[in-house]
């Protein structure tokens, strides 16, 4: 057995908030914050304040993904600085706003834990995206949740790139976790898919009402998928894509892609292969989103996290 | 033994091949791309080779959607196609896609006239898991059911369907119907904004086994007629919705998800509400369902479309003689002038 790892105190988490439409076309999560703002019964637990909240009004009343620009990239320094006035877009007006309600980032005055709520045209199924590989508090919960989901999976994806890393809405909190359920084309609303991320969101909440009333949840370890790159389409001099995700890897999310192995395929049929040294393991293949930004899926590498023991402080 | 009528049709000359009249559905955009380069690349000499049996026009119908990868601007190109939204004046607040359905009108049309494409082929993606539908306002154009026999044979591992919608000529309001012959080509499930290979490829292969079917057809090849599926479109059901939002209330159940074309029998689950309830299928007939779950729809009302399947006769057929097609012209032109 190796050497006694001390119990980390975390404060309690009071205060939590659920965020659905972040972006507006990822319905699961509209759908679930409509629902529990009209009746919370569900979301409902001792000693937690929680409260569901639209980000992003705007784009879900147009059913699109951001109306200005994307509200997940808007939490920026500069942004939340910027002196509020009419030339600002929209998302970052409203990612001030919501600084303010849930935050300031960074104050102890900021919401304990937000739960973003996304869904992605990949073939993810349930995955809990981390910003932090030190938050002992969410490597907790998450392992909470994977147990609790069991034999059903719930992958972890984590996000701590330098470079990669970007401003998410639920960055507001102290301890932020993503919800990403998928696959789900944009706009539509699938039963299972919906299903999912409320049972989700139900061992979350029942995690944290346990942490509050006290008890201690032992050392464990998280299997996790750590960001390592951004791999775009091939594309032609103008920016045109030239290829599709290869037909091998498409809806292939979390499997190793070993060197040689198909990675896309042109319009005219040829097959363009992976010319990386190592196994990479793909994920977010083929997000409908991911378009505009240059990615044709995101390279992971698997790591094995070690969460301390926690109890309420 | 008796022999059975050939129905001699006219010589398909002219064809228009078209993508992105909604611009997110991406297998037809970068389909007709390819095809655009494709068809720059290949040599004057080849082209005339082809014996200019048939001219290929390749189209994308709207650019500006196309740009911003959403299905419209303004309102839905593919409802712009009635008589009566293409004879309108065209005003400072006419919408985008109304004009450019005027300017694709003159393009591949005038619909209804002596000059409109001989046959229009639509490109279009859907999230529902409809396989490859041709949908059309006709269940006796035979050239549009032979085409569909043909790609049911040579495309023997995606299920391969023909939709027919009971609209008059003067109601059809979709881009094929600008055509003498026309359908649109549906391919799914795909998201929209999203070009999935398989799909992509399904849809190349279509369009490929379509044009090499007019290309026979006019070099004189017989085909033998017989019998086929006919899907006619009944009515559509809407989600459930609130009264006071209008948001809805249910998702499509997940024993309806995906399951479009196998029967739904009165009775069947339809919708399940978000606290768990399950409601039912109340028609009295059972019918087809398909465009379950389509994302565009949602706006339109509709969560899915209900069909009857009935088993049509369709005719041999072959190309017109040169001799037939010119007294076939001089009817058609006095028909035009009455």
């Amino acid at each position: 057995m190796s050497s006694f790892s001390s119990c980390q105190s975390v404060r309690e988490a009071r205060r939590v908030a659920i965020f659905g439409g972040t972006h507006g076309n990822e319905l699961s999560g509209v759908t679930l914050v409509h629902l529990w703002m009209k009746n919370g019964t569900e979301i409902q637990r001792r000693g937690v304040e929680t409260r569901p909240f639209i980000t992003n009004p705007r784009a879900v009343e147009k059913c699109s993904r951001y109306v200005d620009t994307d509200l997940n990239r808007a939490f920026t320094p500069e942004n939340l600085s910027a002196p509020a006035d009419g030339q600002l877009p929209y998302e970052v007006l409203r990612a001030q706003e919501i600084n303010r309600m849930f935050g300031p980032k960074g104050s102890p005055d900021a919401y304990d834990v937000i739960f973003d709520l996304h869904n992605t045209t990949s073939n993810m199924g349930c995955t809990l995206i981390l910003e932090s590989s030190k938050d002992h508090f969410n490597l907790q919960m998450i392992n909470y949740i994977q147990k609790a989901l069991a034999p059903a999976s719930c992958l972890v994806l984590l996000n701590e790139h330098p470079l990669l890393k970007y401003s998410t809405a639920r960055s507001v909190a102290k301890h932020p976790v993503g919800l990403e359920v998928g696959p789900q084309p944009q706009g539509v609303l699938r039963s299972n898919i919906f299903e999912s991320m409320r049972e989700i969101l139900k061992h979350a909440l029942d995690f944290i009402e346990l942490f509050n009333e006290g008890v201690e949840f032992p050392p464990c370890s998280v299997p996790v998928f750590r960001v390592s790159e951004r791999v775009d389409y091939p594309r032609d001099a103008n920016g045109n894509i030239m290829a599709m995700v290869h037909p091998n890897l498409q809806d292939c999310d979390w499997e190793p892609l070993n060197p040689g192995d198909p990675m896309f395929q042109t319009f005219d049929g040829k097959t363009i292969r992976y010319q990386g040294s190592g196994t990479i393991y793909p994920t977010f293949i083929n997000e409908a989103a991911y378009y505009e930004k240059q990615q044709a899926f995101v390279a992971t590498r698997r790591e094995t996290l070690s969460a301390n023991a926690v109890r309420k402080a | 033994m008796e022999v059975e009528e050939v129905e001699r049709l006219p010589r398909l000359s002219r064809v228009a091949v078209c993508g992105g009249t909604h611009g997110n559905e991406l297998s037809g955009v970068y389909l007709v791309r390819e095809l655009l380069k494709v068809k720059k690349k290949k040599k004057k000499e080849e082209e005339d080779e082809d014996g200019g049996a048939m001219s290929v026009l390749l189209v994308l119908s709207n650019p500006r959607a196309m740009q911003q990868c959403l299905r419209y601007i303004d309102t839905d190109l593919n409802r712009c196609f009635t008589h009566a939204c293409l004879i309108g004046p065209t005003l400072d607040k006419t919408p985008y896609e109304m004009r450019r359905a005027r300017e694709l009108n003159a393009m591949l049309g005038p619909k209804g006239s002596a000059g409109a494409m001989d046959l229009i082929c639509d490109l279009h993606n859907t999230t529902a898991n409809m396989g490859l539908s041709l949908i059309t306002y006709s269940d006796h154009d035979w050239i549009c059911m032979h085409i569909f026999r043909h790609l049911q044979r040579q495309i023997p591992d995606t299920p391969v369907r023909y939709i027919h919608y009971d609209v008059t000529s003067k109601e059809s309001y979709s881009l094929d119907s600008v055509g003498k012959h026309g359908f649109a080509m549906e391919v799914g499930p795909q998201p929209h904004g999203v070009v999935r290979s398989n799909i992509y490829t399904t849809m190349k292969s279509g369009v490929q086994y379509m044009l090499d079917w007019v290309h026979f057809f006019n070099s004189g090849v017989i085909f033998d007629g017989g019998f086929m599926d006919v899907f006619t479109v009944v009515k559509h059901i809407d989600y459930p919705r609130d009264g006071e939002t209008h948001n809805i209330t249910a998702a499509i159940h997940p024993q309806l998800q995906d399951r479009d074309f196998c029967l739904l029998r009165p009775g069947d689950p339809l919708f399940q509400t978000f606290s768990g309830e399950t409601l039912r299928y109340t028609g009295s007939e059972p019918l087809y369902p398909f465009f379950i779950n389509e994302s565009a729809y949602y706006e339109k009302g509709i969560a899915l479309c209900l069909a009857r399947k009935r088993r049509v006769k369709i005719p041999s057929v072959r190309v017109q003689t040169e001799e037939e097609e010119r007294q076939n012209e001089q009817r058609y032109t006095s028909e035009e002038e009455e």
